[in-house]
């Protein structure tokens, strides 16, 4: 068995992908901080998106197989909770991708405060308008809103930025 | 691992690990209960807010029982402390375990707690006890759109038909006397307090009220004066509504004892 590099265990993580959101990759995501490698051995540091998101643990599942599968023997999934995971971390060319998939892309997470009653203006991921409205809070999974179009009248998900 | 308390050289003081357990347990609980709502919301996206919203507590109390049982040292981990505890053991404030009644009911309480957790996890982002610390800064993020969902919803129906009105005025009639027991002074948080883990919830009031007051304004709301009444969930005193909750949480652990799937 050959030893990997933790260059090597990084493409292999660049090709797992997000089980939700499957155009882009769990290190797109931003979720993977750290990778350390020993012979065959290797040690993946991850940050999970939301305490609750049920995707956590296919996620290490998936990251662990693909590894495994590359050659590696022993894979460690350490979980890392700080510092919190931010949509800030998520790459630039994933937030593209995002928005070709239809969800629009998270705008800067603020960290502290924020006006309770604030509703952000939110480009349509399809026809780029900014005449949208929010539908709900949450979409299909906790790191998503609902948007409506007013323009095109398409539903679509919004990122939302944490 | 991002276990840096620096008071490591003995076991965590039981106030410690009672702390733990209290906002472990009123996340558990009041996801159990928003769990409720799964497949019978009023229409679907509120039947997903407020799933989500579960979702999001029971990852953090899933956090905080792993933690609480590393503090413990006797070998629970989250199953067994979510499980295999008798009510009496269960430390959560007696407003997550109050029955959901309707969908405005539910809404205010979850406005009423959020409103709570706010402050609390941002002044436990500076917690002596890292992993705690840690917990916290990522459970803010969560409670702030909990907060915001609750609060758009409280004003929405506090302000708008006569039956909806006069619903959220009565919920919050009868909800208002258990969040006395948010502020109430206590043993616990006062040792919790002087050990730099974590605020003593007493203290948490003005922030607390800063958020609500204006929202139940907005809402045309009334604010019921204070009364003596005082609730007791934190020191493992419940109302009879958490026996049942438990039940069903606890069903398949207690049938069919260390089940796993």
């Amino acid at each position: 068995m050959t030893a990997m590099t933790a260059e090597q265990a990084w493409q292999v993580l660049a090709r797992v992908a997000d089980p939700e959101i499957p155009v882009i990759s769990v290190t797109e995501l931003g979720i993977v901080r750290d990778v350390r490698t020993d012979g065959a051995a290797v040690e993946v540091v991850v940050t999970p998106t939301y305490s609750g998101c049920p995707a956590t643990e296919l996620i290490e599942a998936s990251i662990a197989a693909a590894l495994r599968e590359a050659g590696a023997r022993d894979v460690r999934i350490r979980t890392q909770l700080a510092p919190a995971w931010t949509t800030d971390w998520i790459a630039p060319e994933a937030l593209e991708k995002l928005r070709r998939y239809g969800i629009a892309p998270p705008a800067a997470a603020r960290d502290g405060e924020q006006p309770l009653a604030f509703v952000p203006r939110i480009a349509c991921p399809l026809c780029g308008s900014r005449d949208t409205e929010r539908l709900s809070q949450f979409g299909a999974t906790a790191c998503k809103a609902l948007y409506r179009c007013r323009d095109c009248r398409e539903p679509f998900e919004y990122f939302k930025p944490l | 691992m991002t276990m840096t308390m620096t008071t490591t050289t003995a076991a965590a003081s039981a106030a410690h690990l009672e702390y733990v357990l209290r906002l472990a347990d009123s996340a558990l609980v009041l996801g159990q209960r928003l769990a409720e709502w799964c497949g019978h919301g009023p229409v679907i996206e509120e039947d997903i807010a407020l799933t989500n919203t579960a979702l999001d507590l029971i990852g953090q109390a899933r956090l905080l029982l792993t933690h609480a049982g590393t503090l413990e040292g006797r070998g629970r981990d989250e199953d067994a402390l979510a499980f295999l505890r008798h009510e009496h053991e269960y430390r959560n404030l007696t407003i997550c375990e109050l029955p959901n009644v309707d969908f405005g009911r539910t809404i205010l309480r979850n406005f009423l707690f959020a409103a709570f957790q706010a402050p609390l996890w941002e002044a436990l982002a500076s917690s002596r006890d890292g992993e705690l610390a840690a917990i916290a800064g990522k459970s803010a993020k969560e409670t702030r759109y909990h907060l915001r969902h609750a609060a758009d919803w409280t004003v929405r129906l506090g302000d708008g038909t006569d039956e909806s009105h006069a619903r959220m005025q009565r919920a919050l009639d009868d909800l208002w006397p258990y969040t006395a027991e948010f502020f109430a002074p206590d043993a616990v948080d006062d040792e919790v307090a002087a050990a730099g883990i974590g605020p003593a919830w007493s203290t948490l009031a003005p922030a607390w009220e800063r958020a609500v007051l204006p929202v139940l304004q907005e809402a045309t709301l009334t604010v019921p004066a204070r009364t003596p009444f005082l609730s007791h969930g934190r020191q493992g005193r419940h109302s009879e509504h958490l026996g049942h909750l438990l039940a069903v949480m606890q069903h398949l652990q207690r049938a069919y004892p260390g089940a796993k799937w």
